[in-house]
Formats: C-alpha cells, structure tokens, sequence
C-alpha cells in the first residue's frame, strides 16, 4: 500500500511546519485513509556536513589508491590537538571521488547506518579514521556505490549549496531521519493510490488549501490535432481499438493517449530528488526514462508505458487476446493469454496487431521496452476497464502497481496531464525533446449524474445539515452540483471518483467530511413485534453445554478439518467416506481436506493434544457443527446480486448446499474418579458415557433411548459389545455412546476404555416437546417401598424389563431403580439377575398389602412375558 | 417380710451422703448409672427407708417422711447436676475426637468449565436478547451468493479477492465471471446471513448472528483460519446511523465496563454505504486508556436490501460485525491465539463457567 512521504505530498497540499507523522495519519484517518505503519529511519546521527580541507592520496600496496583527508565537521565536531585548538577531522577515504573543496556527507563515530552499521573510530591504513564519508547505498538512499556523494551533484540551487556549512546536520537535508507513513486504501478508493489523491484527502480533513496539478499539466498538455481539410492529422501514432470481446458490454479501452519524445538521453541520470522519494515510496530507481513513469504513476495516480520507438511499428491496436496465444512478461514469466486478456499490440511488416507489447493495465511483455540505448519513446496512458484488469491480474496471478490502480478505477481524464508531466520531467532531465502532436484515442463519458434528495442525508446519517453545507461538501470533493430545487440535486461526480453512483455514496462523503463524530447517538426502540428472548432450541443447546461442564467436562472447540490419518486412527474406510465428506478446494494442510462429518474425530485431536502435554483424565466436549456431502447434490447457480432471486432460485441454492447438522459430542479418559484420601480410584468405561447421554436426557425432557445393536452390527470405530445408538422414543436415531474400539484407543494413545458419546442436535431439539411442561399433583399418601430381583435371559434388556414393570404398576408407581446386576451359577447360563428398588404412592389413598400384593402380582406377570422370574 | 428393715435415720442419712460423695467423684454415665442403682434403686437403703416408715409409730411418721424427702432431693440433685456433667464431657470428648481438618481438599467431582469463546458469544447473544433482537445463525459451508452477491461484492469485485476464502470443491458450475467452480464457500463472514435472515424472516428485522467463519490465514499468535463473529442487523423504517451508534456504544459498555465507549472512521465494505471502522475506547489497555480496532459496520447497502427484494427508499437499516476472538483477547489479557483454539483443558478451567 502507497507510502506518504510528507516533502512530497506538500507539491499539492499545504502542509504545516513541523507536522509529524503521528500526526499526519491522523488526520488522514478522519477522512478514512487508514494508518497501515509509519516506517521509522533507519539511520541515527550524528551525520553531518563536511567541507573536505585536503585529500592526500595514498597508493597501498594492493595497487588500490587510499585518500587520507582532513574534514571539517564543524566546531561541535571537530577534532582537538594538543593545544586545545578545534581541527579537521582525520578520515580514510577510498572512494575515486573524493576531492579536496567538496562538501561531502560525514557519519560521525555513534552513528547507526541500515543494517545496524555502527560508525566507530577505527586504525586502517595506517591512520585513525574518525568518522566515513558516506555513499548513497551506505546511506539507504539507493543503489549507487561508485563514490561518496558529492553534495554538489545533489540537486541543490547554487545559493543553496554555498550555505551549506560543515557540522550542518545531513540527516534532515538528505531526509534520513524522516519516517514515512504506509497508508490502506480501501477498495472503492483507487485515487487515493496518489500523492494527487492523498493530498486532496488531507484537504479534506484539515482545510488545508490543496492545489490540484492536475488543472494545469491539463492546460499545457497538447490536443490531437483535427482534420481540417479531410486529410489525415498529423499524430505521434496510429492506434485502434479493437474489442471484440467486451466484458459485461464494456469495452477494454475507452482511452489512449501517447507522445513521443525524441533525442532523449538514455545515460542521463535520475535527479537526487526523484530517486530518493521514490526509494522512499518503496520502490528501485532503475533509469530516468523507467523512474519519470513510476513517479508520474505515483504523483497523479495515471499507470504509464514507455516504448522504445525504434522497436515499434503502427499502428497500436489494442485487442482481446486469441485462443492459444502466449506473452511472456518483463518479469520473465510466460502466459497462456484467455480471449478475455487485452492486450497492447502492434503491427510489425504491415502485419496488423501480429506483436504483443503487453497485458494491457498489469506487465509489459519483453519486446518493446526501453533499454540503455532508448532514445526516442512513445509515452502510453490508457484507461482501461476495471473488471477487465482485475480479472487478467487475478488469472495470470500478476497484480502490479499498474492492475492495482487500473481494477480500483483510474481518472478517465487523466492521461494528457500525466504524459504532459512525464514528457516535462523526461526533456527536463534526459534532454530530448516532446511531441505536440498527440494520439488520443478517447471514447470516455462523463460520469453519470446522481438524482440525490438532499433529505437522505439525514434519513440515512442522522445528520441534520442545510443545503449549502451539503452543495459545498460534494462541490469539494470534484463534484458538479447541479439543481436544488424540490431539495433535489443533480450531482455528476468526479471522473477520479467511479465510486460515486449512488445517492447512499454521496450521503457517506458528506457525512465523512463533517465528521462521524458530528452525528448523533440514540437507541433505538425496542422492536414492537415478534416473538422475543432466545428460542427454545437456543435455550436448550445452553442447557446442554452447561449440563455438560456441570458434569465435569471441559469445552473445547476444534477446527472442523480431518483427513486419512483421522480415518485411518478411527478405523474407518476412506474410500467410503470421502465421496459423501464436503471437500475444500484450497486447505491449509494438504493431508486434511475433508470437513469432519463427525465431531469426534476433531475432538480426539484436543484429547490428543492435551495428553501428549501431560494432562491426565481429558474428558472434553465440543458443540459444532459436522458436514454431509450429498454426491448427487445439483450445482448451485451463480446468481446476481442486488435482485432478489426467485423462489425457485433461492431452493436451487439451498438445495446444493451440503446438510450441517449441529452435534454435541463428549470423549471421557482416564479415571471417571481419581485415588485419594476420599477412597479408590475408578476408571472412565461407557457407563460414564452412558450417564452423560442420561443427564442430558434428563436435563431435556427427552426420554432418548438406547438401541444396542448386535457385535456385528456395530460400526469399526467402536467396541462390538459397548457401543449404542441413542434415540428418540420413536426409534429414529440422534445418536451414538459407547467404549471406542481398543484399536482406536491404542491408535490415538487413549487409554483403555476410553468412551464417547455424539448427539444430533438438530435432529433432536426439534423433535422435543415445545409446550410448557403439565405438572402432575404431589401425592401425600404414604410410600410404599419394595425390592424386585428378577432372573431374566441375557438378551433382556434392563430397558426392557423396566418399561414392563413401569407398565404394570400404572400411575401408582413412583420411582423405579435398577440397585444390582449379577450374572453367575446362582443364576444359571445365559441368564442374568436384574434387581430393582420400586416405591409405590397412590395419589388418592393410603396403599394397604393387599393394594401392594395386587401391584407386585401384575409386575410378576407382566415380567414373566419377558421370561422373567420373581427371585425368592 | 422377714427382713423388713426398721427405719433408722441414721444410717440412711449416712448412706445418702455416701451416694453423694461417689456421685461427686464419678466421671462416666457407666459409674452414674451404677450409683443409682446402689443408693436409690430398689435394694437401696434409701428405698428400704422409705419403705420402713410405713411401720414407724404415727408420731415418727412425718418427721422420717420429710427426712426421706429431704434426702432423696438432695441425692436427685447431686445425681442431676453430675449427669449433665458428665454428659456434656463424653459429648465433647467425642465431638473433640470427630474433629478433621477441613482443608483437606475435596473434588471429588471434576470441575468441568465452558469454552470462554461459546460462553463470550451467549453473552454478546444476551446483550441483543436485552434490546429485543433475535439470534440467528447460519449455515458455514455457504453458498456464493450470500456470502458475496448479495452482500455487493460483485465476482469481479476487488474486495472478493481480499477475502482469503476457503473455496468448495463439489459439482463445478461456471461463476458469473466465467471462473469454474463449485459457487460454494466456507464462509468468509457471518453478514452471509443478513440476506438469509431478511428473506427468511422479512422485516422489521433486528438479529445478532453469531458463529464460526473462515479465512486461509495460518495459524499465529493473532490469526487463526476458524474463528468467529457476531453480525448484528437492524433493517426498519426511520433508521439511521445514529441509531448505529447508539447500540454500538451499548454494547462497547455492555463488554468492556461503563467507561467504554465506540467510535466511528470512514471506510469500506462492498455491503454497508455509508461504511465505518469501528474503534473501541478500552480502558484497560495496556499502556493506558485509548482506541482499538474493534469491527466493521455501517447503513446497509441499498443493493443488499433489493438482493432481499426490499426498496431501499422505503427501508433503511445498520450492520455491524466485531470478532468474537479479538474481543476476548482484549477482555481478558490474552495474548497468544493458540491459547484461544488449542483446547487446552488448563485454558478453560480458568473460566469454568464465569467470567
């Protein structure tokens, strides 16, 4: 993002003495061109002036010529002699430049240099040298190291250099010690990606009187000529537009303009000045042809192209791109071209548009460049279109300053002032002179007019302003203000801002430039209707979390990626599972692509994670969401925005969208109860999974049931004889509990007997009962409490059994509670005793034996259906 | 009747006092107990006494009587006083043997805690429950169109491409701008449920999204690829950015104590017009009181209202995102993003379930 350098941008705006950095994005801030970092110098003190009294050369034996020199630094730095006597300063020199009279620049012993140079005094060549005379590179200032810098060559009026006097402080001269100020640009802003931009922001923000350069270079700049008489003007250059392949019916190129200079000088150098703001701005200082399109570029915001003449040949077309064919670019990469790529081409032999000169808006291609030996150039400056550029820079991967500008919208009316500037800059420096015989290719349209209620400032603000305030805001931004009467104005925007369309764009300018801090605060009312709070399900996915961690379970989240290993450690088939799992395009890691269809396999990475640190007894739960792909799913169309789509429509997209029920699952290791003065240990198995489901059930209301399925019914990742699914009452499952399989456990490091449990929240919240709960009254007859065992077959389930005592005790049974289970010869093979505890309360009198002899008799009878026998 | 004793003063005088005297060194109910027996039970001089004066002429009667009165109060007494005596001392010998040392620790049910990041959105869910608003929230695998179309960020829009998004692979459609793809996303912001919300639900609308986007940032010390949000949506007649600010210096108060406050700066969304940075005065930060970057938000889009089929000349309306992660960095001094996804259990004991 564009580097603010404040020497710079006072060229368009008044800036006042002494404004700092800090201050600076702050101002820029209030108009919404954020603070991205102000880069501090790398460079500290002192370096200083310094006159070069004598330089007496010194031949070395490695044939190298040392100059040892007497500097004057100033009285304040300057060496004393014996007799107390102020003295230049004795420095080595080995750079060929070096001369006696020259003012040159002096790092004294202290100063830090980039690279954490440290200036020191030190003995070599048989002197002491105390202090350097710098180079342009020791300095950061750019890449020339040929000599020290002569502060004669370094762009500085006559009367300017002579004031120099030895000890001034270099750092402020040569601008070392100024920072500079990165700013953002957002993306509707693209002619803030200038000083013209920025500079006129900073007007904005402070009144600060603000000079648009642009008015001027606009005025000098050359018109391309008209046929008089019916014979073809005289113009730099033939150039044809030839789109045959519009984007959204917007031609790639609705302006060209160029100019040629001629006897330009390829060896003149680069102005001090110029190369330092653009080092500044972040970028190298390559050749005074190259460095003149950057600053332009960065000045006024206009991306330009400079061509050697001598290589090209009218007439420039500028057109899509043909199947097949490739460009390679300045940076050496080459391209397959898409018939949506617009290219700058010409037409070589008479060949019309044969040669491709670039990807118009984003590189220039190799051939055509300006080179060492370039003396005649055509100067390009286009407008092309933004969705066209955005979408070459995004295909070939090649943002440049140039695509970055041209995709956020550049001035439609730019171009003459920006080559005026960049012909003024080449002649000035390099010699040569420029053309006034233009090519400009314009087919541009003023920028549409906003119809705009002055009254949406307010409907949509807050801000209550009068007119004149709203007419002076748009008029200062570049705005023509038009109407007012009915409190209706007619705005055309800028044609720097492509922006501006809209009557809500208009409101955000106003009310930017008065300040967000001017509009008023209130709260709005409570909305009048609807229902409000959360939603029982809302409610009750709480319940859950909290049940859960008031259980003693720790919440974690994880991210929702898994992948072979996963499959692998939960023993389940990857062939089968990834056709039905949501696949990202683009991971972050490559082995796990996969969205997680259960959260279990994310969770045991967190147990994973927290053993592998040492932590014992893990027993974590997590709420999120898991992810099914439907492989015969339809595409989902893409659609417009800003059109509601039909009803048709909107259920094409749902119905591509992959189901993403919400889960809540839990994994319990180690010890359910730790050793310790209170008494024994115990380990995690499934009851302890079990009772999670159970509280939950509970917590609900839900009555979830458990299905134990057959060992050979029971899915890979858990053990065969400890694993059920969890339903509702209607058999339909919600989930799953159990003992994970010993090979899961050994695979992911768990302990033995490791447990788990997974419920389908959106299978199950829906289906619970949403109406208040009906309380039953409280009986106060007396309890009555028996003990029932009962020997029953193995493949009786204690559910099973329960429910048939529940049955037959009817409403007069209280409480039901299973308190022993014990298999063994007491009972005989394949058969088990099922002991329960019962209480019976009638709610309407007082239960004698014979009320409670009938109620056992029914449970016995009922028990024997099941097999069950009444044990003595 | 043959050893029916004769009543003698003396010597059942002399053995009260001697009942008296043992009571008086007894220690233990035991002792007590078996005092009692000796000196007033049925073969006690004393009961043989009171037995005894049924045979004493009529003239001795009263006198013995009050004798025996006198006597068998004074034994009662004396016995009475040492019961509670010693009562109170075997109580307190066996309260004093029962004593343990209550700081002992005692868990023997684990704690168990709340993810700070679920437990922050509930809260921030609470604030807008408050107002009146409802909570919503959307699917995370998402379709283009509400992540991006809807929501103004065109396919050529530049601010599409800003998004770092994880793409879907899946049935390939041609997008609108010819690229190939599944038009299926991770999504990149809970606002992709703004147009779900206003087409499902209608308007008045007033909803607080929270939940889980994502974004190909690696994870650091200050990103992480999952994390999540809270988009609230306000879309009536009569709102205005006032009416912005207003909930959002709430919710700055309702998070961060009474001396917060928000701020807004210019700037840009594809779906808000006017948009805004929002900052937050936090008065904890580190190195003294002052803003922080803490959200998006500005007035709907007039192109996202008619994505919902509503006429922006009628209906106007405010968004506002703020990072559910950034918040709690901020609230609770954390400084590491690892410590916030790594599901580390030592991380969420220290919230159990509080703040």
């Amino acid at each position: 993002m564009p580097m603010i350098d404040i020497d710079w941008l006072k060229d368009h705006v008044e800036i006042p003495e002494g404004l700092t950095y800090e201050q600076l994005a702050k101002d820029l801030v209030r108009v919404g061109l954020e603070e991205e970092e102000i880069h501090q110098s790398q460079v500290t003190g002192p370096i200083v002036v310094g006159y070069v009294v004598d330089a007496t050369p010194e031949p070395q034996k490695n044939g190298k010529i040392i100059n040892w020199c007497h500097v004057d630094v100033g009285d304040e730095f300057n060496e004393t002699d014996e007799n107390g006597n102020k003295v230049p300063r004795g420095i080595i020199c080995g750079a060929p430049n070096m001369a006696a009279g020259e003012k040159v620049v002096v790092t004294l012993p202290g100063a830090v240099l980039p690279g954490d140079f440290k200036i020191e005094p030190r003995k070599t060549y048989g002197h002491i040298s105390n202090g350097m005379c710098a180079s342009e590179r020791e300095l950061g200032l750019g890449d020339s190291h040929d000599g020290i810098i002569l502060l004669r060559e370094y762009g500085f009026s006559k009367q300017e250099y002579d004031a120099l006097q030895p000890g001034d402080d270099a750092m402020e001269l040569l601008h070392l010690n100024n920072p500079v100020l990165e700013i953002n640009i957002t993306p509707d802003r693209g002619y803030a990606f200038s000083y013209r931009g920025v500079a006129r922001e900073y007007h904005h923000s402070t009144k600060a009187v603000f000079t648009d350069p642009v008015i001027e270079l606009s005025e000098k700049a050359p018109h391309e000529a008209k046929s008089v008489d019916g014979s073809a003007p005289v113009k730099d250059m033939e150039v044809l537009v030839e789109d045959n392949n519009p984007i959204h019916g917007v031609a790639g190129c609705d302006r060209y303009y160029g100019r040629i200079v001629r006897g330009f000088n390829p060896s003149a150098p680069t102005p001090n000045w110029m190369r330092r703001r653009l080092i500044r701005a972040g970028m190298r200082s390559i050749s005074l042809a190259v460095d003149v399109t950057n600053y332009v570029m960065l000045d006024l915001g206009q991306p330009l192209h400079a061509y050697d003449l001598s290589k090209i040949e009218g007439p420039i077309v500028v057109r899509r791109a043909n199947e097949g064919e490739k460009l390679t670019t300045l940076d050496e990469k080459t391209h397959d071209l898409s018939p949506e790529d617009l290219l700058i081409t010409d037409s070589p032999n008479g060949e019309h548009a044969s040669r491709i000169l670039g990807l118009a808006g984003v590189m220039g291609g190799l051939y055509g460049e300006i080179t060492s030996e370039t003396t005649d150039i055509f100067v390009e400056a286009a407008h092309f279109d933004q969705v066209s550029i955005a979408r070459s820079a995004r295909r070939h991967k090649t943002p440049s300053e140039a695509s970055r500008r041209f995709e956020r919208g550049v001035d439609t009316q730019l171009q003459p002032a920006a080559v005026e500037m960049a012909v003024e800059l080449l002649t000035r420096y390099g010699a040569g002179e420029g053309s006034r015989t233009p090519v400009d290719y314009n087919v541009t349209t003023r920028p549409h007019d906003i119809r705009f209620k002055v009254s949406e400032v307010a409907r949509v603000s807050g801000l209550e302003l009068d007119t004149n305030t709203i007419s002076d805001i748009l008029t200062d931004i570049g705005c023509h203000v038009g109407g007012g009467g009915n409190g209706e104005f007619s705005v055309q925007p800028p044609t720097w801002r492509p922006d501006l369309t809209e009557p809500c764009d208009l409101v955000e300018e106003v009310a930017r430039l008065v300040g967000y801090d001017e509009i008023p605060v209130r709260v709005p009312p409570v909305p009048a209707s609807g229902r409000t709070g959360l939603t029982l399900e809302q409610q009750r996915q709480r319940w859950i979390s909290n049940t859960l961690a008031q259980y003693g379970l720790v919440e974690t989240l994880s991210y929702p990626f898994v992948g072979d290993v996963d499959y692998k450690a939960f023993a389940l088939d990857a062939k089968a599972i990834k056709p039905v799992s949501v696949e990202i395009t683009n991971p972050l890691a490559g082995d796990r692509p996969f969205l997680r269809r259960s959260l279990l396999l994310t969770l045991a990475m967190t147990v994973q994670r927290n053993i592998r640190r040492g932590l014992q007894n893990v027993s974590l739960f997590e709420t999120g969401h898991v992810f099914l792909w439907n492989p015969d799913a339809p595409a989902i169309p893409a659609l417009p925005g800003g059109v509601k789509p039909t009803d048709e429509q909107l259920a094409a997209l749902d119905a591509g969208l992959p189901e993403q029920p919400l889960h809540t699952a839990a994994i319990l290791t180690g010890k359910a109860v730790d050793a310790g003065w209170l008494g024994d240990s115990r380990d995690v198995d499934w009851s302890d999974a079990v009772e999670v489901v159970t509280r939950i059930s509970e917590r609900l209301g839900a009555d979830l049931r458990l299905n134990q399925p057959a060992a050979d019914q029971v899915p890979a990742s858990w053990h065969p004889g400890r694993y059920a699914e969890v339903t509702l009452p209607d058999g339909t499952k919600v989930g799953e509990v159990g003992e994970f399989h010993p090979h899961v456990n050994e695979a992911l490091g768990f302990p033995e007997h490791s447990a788990a449990m997974e419920l389908n929240l959106t299978a199950l919240l829906p289906a619970l009962d949403d109406k208040p709960v009906q309380a039953k009254p409280i009986a106060t007859f007396p309890p009555v409490h028996q003990d029932l065992a009962f020997t029953v077959p193995t493949s009786v389930t204690a559910r099973e059994l329960e429910d048939a005592i529940r049955e037959a005790a009817g409403e007069n049974l209280e409480s039901i509670e299973l308190f022993d289970v014990f298999t063994g010869e007491q009972v005989g093979k394949d058969a088990k005793s099922l002991a329960f505890a019962v209480t019976f309360r009638s709610p309407s009198k007082t239960l004698d034996s014979s009320d409670s002899e009938a109620i056992r008799q029914a449970i016995v009878d009922k028990a024997a259906a099941l097999g069950a026998q009444l044990r003595a | 009747m043959a050893d029916v004793a004769t009543f003698d003063a003396q010597a059942v005088t002399e053995a009260v006092a001697e009942g008296i005297e043992k009571i008086k060194n007894a220690s233990t109910m035991e002792e007590l107990k078996a005092i009692k027996t000796q000196y007033a039970g049925a073969d006690s001089a004393m009961t043989k006494a009171s037995k005894a004066i049924g045979a004493l002429p009529k003239d001795q009667k009263k006198d013995a009587g009050k004798l025996m009165g006198k006597l068998r109060a004074d034994f009662g007494r004396a016995f009475g006083t040492k019961e509670q005596e010693v009562k109170a001392a075997e109580e307190a010998a066996k309260l004093a043997a029962e004593a343990v040392d209550m700081t002992q620790p005692v868990r023997r049910h684990p704690l168990g805690a709340r993810h700070p990041l679920p437990k922050l959105m509930e809260d921030v869910q609470d604030f807008f429950i408050s107002m009146g608003w409802q909570v919503a929230d959307g699917p995370e695998v998402e379709t283009e169109w509400y992540d991006f179309d809807a929501l103004n960020f065109g396919p050529d829009h530049p601010a599409r491409q800003m998004q770092d998004t994880f793409y879907i692979k899946g049935n390939q459609a041609k997008d609108a701008a010819g690229f190939v793809g599944s038009n299926m996303v991770m999504r990149t912001q809970t606002s992709s449920d703004q147009v779900r919300a206003l087409i499902t639900r209608g308007v008045p609308l007033y909803i607080a999204c929270t939940g889980r986007v994502f974004r190909t940032d690696e994870l650091d010390a200050t990103h992480t690829p999952v994390f999540h949000q809270c988009e609230a949506l306000a879309v009536d007649k009569h709102l205005t950015m006032a009416d912005l600010k207003g909930v959002l210096d709430k919710l700055a108060v309702a998070m961060f104590g009474p001396e917060a406050k928000s701020r807004l700066r210019p700037s840009y969304f594809p779906f808000t017009e006017p948009s805004a940075e929002l900052d937050l005065w936090f008065p904890d930060k580190k190195g003294g009181p002052g803003w922080i970057e803490w959200g998006g938000c500005g007035m709907v889009n007039p192109n996202v209202l008619k994505s919902a089929g509503l006429d922006p000349t009628v209906y106007s309306g405010f968004a506002f995102g703020v990072g559910i992660e950034r918040t709690l960095l901020l609230r609770h001094d954390i400084n590491d993003m690892h410590d916030l996804v790594e599901g580390d259990v030592r991380f969420s004991e220290q919230f159990a379930m509080g703040e």
